[in-house]
């Protein structure tokens, strides 16, 4: 019986010959358009609006202050909706190229406050904080694809794939599914400017992963979040459903992650393992405390994913070791030989807010708080 | 022997019962799922066809000049095409033109030609080159303007407050439709995407749907050289919205509707079109044309005060305001505005800063600075903007309505 892939997903049905002779139509002098994104009530979704701007800005700061309807997003009432948007990072955009923009954004709500998804506002201030140490990040954000009805894309619809083994980095049709929405991705957040440092496929099937970093400070979750724009946004070209969702399937299947690399200078340095063992006592007296920042759920979402098994370690308890990845805390064999560089939390799952993650991690090891 | 017989003629039969069985759940299933286009004539014709006869060139002298009109619904456009043998350079130069109004709903009888009378010129971003779209009065025997004709009155209103330098901000909210008449992407067989709160600006395919048919509106409207804003996505699947403005006067109704042309024609291009009905469904959000209007004194120091003496005076013309509100005098608006989904109450004039549910809205922005603008949340999506803009001109500055 044939697999209907994308059978009913009516962006799939969209001629995508289409749209390219009108995307190059040129636009007057001048003009640009700007696509403001931002992070909603959810705390795990990217929300995005655009606007004609009558000159090319040069640098974020130069673009207006902004406002959206809060009450359709999670985070306002409807008698006080206006919710403000405070552009913090422009990237490129691949999608409209030439000189438009896309604009990360912060939130605040009409009281000028931070809303309670913006975790930028307070990480930003850490990093101030911290920012002699030069804490660098590296984030490797997995995910799943799934067709329009929510099942993972190229699985059959009233059964299983094979099990797990032969799709990570796999090859071939039998093995891995939609690479053309990595490679899209993968250039897409190229051109934007995000510092994207590698992608592979998963164990899982219709699992990927890719990297960003190394980025300094607070960078790494502007980066990181522009990133997830861009792969809803490739992804909705295809008609196809990206989930950042830890555990998309429960059973013998593997969870996705946000495992986190982390260093400071001095852990980089001649000797720095010494660094890292103590930042790693640091984090075993606050596993608890650094599980609840590491998903929009306090830890609801990891109790999924973080069983032990499937290469993760268990959510009750704190562990570390050197290429051990059922452990929370990983140093790589190359790191303990070398004795430098910089350690990987396997905890944070993939649909963490990196501002949540890494000001936790700063905040422990670093600023002692 | 007898039962041999019956056992293959049985056996005949029950092969027979599960071929059409197997087609039959075939069948169905396409229809639980709900194919977007499926039924779509212009969605099945091969695209590249065509560029190969649009890249033809054409003498440099001749240009194609789309002359586009309200129809006597109010609510549809028409439009035809002629070749000029000169490139106009403005919309002075186009000629006067003429139609059969008995086939638009705008004459009867056997005196049926109305006069299109050139108003706005743009670039024609479907046919390129030296080509143009140009927007339309209708006008008939008598030089009267037709009964949808109200930008005659609007642009008479506004000239006649010109030194106070009104401009005007419309947000236009839309639905796709595919060409069975369920909006696209919505589940077949009368049935509704689930409601995730996800899709008012939202990304990814279970979210949104259509996006580029937005992106090529957006482009082609920047390239025609109206003055679009900005878009969104809405709160209902499917939905959207654009902008238009900030426009000086009677170039904000124009724009409006120029756009709506092009979107209605790029819809058509992907073989799904366009409803800019107010209330497809009781439970979704319906759609507005929420209009955003001020003047040289809203804008300067202090101007909050002459904001507030508008809704004053807005607040007291509220019935005859609704009736202009959308084509049919009201009952549009009756569906849409139940004080639920981010709207007001039909029979309650309401204004409030930063509320969503009121008649008439003030921004936060403009409280704090004390001048800008005000945002009347009433008209519906299908509303005619001339007829918008004239009311709320007249009432605020005119003191007639």
């Amino acid at each position: 019986m044939p697999n209907h892939v994308l059978e009913s997903s009516p962006n799939a049905a969209l001629n995508k010959s289409i749209i390219g002779k009108f995307m190059d139509l040129p636009i007057p002098e001048g003009k640009c358009q700007a696509m403001y994104i931002w992070i909603d009530g959810t705390g795990e979704n990217v929300r995005a609006k655009t606007r004609t701007v009558d000159f090319i800005p040069t640098s974020v700061k130069e673009l207006p202050v902004w406002n959206y309807d809060g009450s359709s997003t999670y985070q306002a009432e409807g008698g006080n909706s206006d919710t403000y948007l405070h552009p913090v990072a422009m990237y490129n955009d691949p999608f409209r190229r030439g000189n438009n923009k896309l604009v990360l954004c912060e939130t605040y709500k009409y009281n000028k406050k931070p809303t309670e998804s913006n975790h930028r506002h307070s990480c930003a201030k850490t990093m101030e904080a911290a920012k002699k140490w030069k804490p660098w990040f590296g984030i490797e954000q997995e995910y799943t694809l799934l067709d329009f009805d929510l099942r993972p894309l190229g699985w059959p619809k009233n059964g299983f794939p094979g099990p797990q083994g032969p799709y990570y980095c796999g090859v071939g049709a039998n093995k891995v599914y939609a690479r053309d929405i990595v490679e899209a991705h993968y250039r897409a957040c190229l051109y934007a400017g995000i510092n994207i440092s590698g992608t592979n496929a998963e164990v899982m099937p219709a699992q990927w992963e890719y990297q960003v970093g190394p980025c300094e400070g607070i960078d790494i979750g502007d980066q990181l979040w522009m990133s997830r724009f861009l792969l809803h946004r490739v992804a909705e070209e295809f008609g196809v459903v990206a989930t950042l969702d830890p555990k998309p399937m429960p059973g013998d299947w593997n969870g996705a992650g946000a495992h986190t690399n982390f260093s400071t200078e001095l852990m980089r340095e001649e000797n720095g393992i010494i660094e890292i063992e103590k930042a790693i006592d640091k984090l075993s007296r606050n596993h608890l405390r650094h599980i609840q920042a590491y998903d929009p759920k306090g830890g609801k979402d990891n109790e999924r994913r973080l069983t032990g098994k499937h290469e993760t370690s268990s959510i009750h308890d704190f562990s570390a070791g050197v290429a051990n990845r059922g452990a929370s805390i990983r140093i790589p064999r190359g790191v303990a030989e070398e004795k430098q560089g910089y350690l990987e939390d396997r905890r944070p799952s993939s649909n963490c807010d990196p501002y949540s993650v890494c000001e936790a991690l700063v905040r422990t090891c670093i600023l002692d708080e | 022997m007898f039962s041999g017989i019956l056992r293959k003629s049985g056996q005949k039969l029950l092969g027979q019962l599960q071929q059409k069985t197997r087609t039959t759940f075939a069948t169905s299933s396409k229809l639980r799922a709900g194919y977007a286009l499926e039924w779509s004539t212009n969605a099945k014709f091969n695209k590249l066809v065509l560029d190969k006869y649009m890249c033809l060139p054409t003498p440099d002298c001749k240009c194609q000049v789309k002359y586009i009109w309200i129809d006597g619904t109010g609510e549809n456009l028409r439009g035809k095409t002629r070749t000029l043998d000169f490139v106009p350079s403005c919309y002075e130069e186009v000629p006067k033109w003429s139609y059969d109004g008995s086939s638009c709903f705008q004459a009867h009888g056997e005196d049926t030609d109305i006069f299109l009378i050139p108003v706005a010129m743009y670039k024609d971003p479907f046919r390129r080159g030296n080509n143009k779209l140009v927007l339309c009065e209708t006008y008939d025997k008598d030089l009267q303007p037709t009964s949808t004709n109200h930008r005659a009155a609007c642009a008479d209103a506004v000239r006649k407050i010109c030194k106070h330098e009104p401009q005007f901000g419309l947000e236009q909210e839309y639905q796709l439709m595919d060409a069975d008449h369920r909006p696209l992407g919505w589940p077949a067989m009368r049935g509704e995407p689930e409601v995730t709160g996800l899709c008012y600006c939202g990304v990814g395919s279970n979210n949104v749907v259509g996006r580029d048919i937005v992106e090529a509106h957006y482009r082609a409207c920047l390239y025609a050289g109206l003055d679009i804003a900005g878009s969104n996505a809405e709160v209902t699947y499917g939905q959207w919205e654009f902008q238009i403005g900030v426009s000086d006067g009677i170039k904000g109704p124009d724009d409006l509707w120029m756009g709506r042309f092009i979107l209605n024609r790029m819809a058509e291009e992907f073989g799904v079109w366009i409803s800019y009905h107010p209330k497809l469904f009781p439970n979704w959000n319906g759609a507005g044309c929420h209009t955003n209007f001020s003047t040289k004194e809203m804008r300067d120091d202090g101007g909050l005060k002459v904001i507030e003496e508008c809704i004053c005076k807005l607040s007291k013309r509220h019935k005859e305001h609704m009736k202009r509100y959308d084509p049919k005098c009201g009952e549009y608006n009756k569906l849409r505005l139940t004080g639920l989904h981010e709207t007001s109450s039909m029979d309650v004039f309401t204004h409030a800063v930063g509320n969503r549910s009121s008649s008439v809205r003030i921004h936060r922005e403009t409280v704090a600075k004390k001048k800008g603008y005000f945002e009347d949340r009433r008209p519906s999506s299908n509303c005619d903007p001339y007829a918008v803009c004239d009311a709320i001109v007249r009432t605020c500055y005119l003191d007639e309505c």
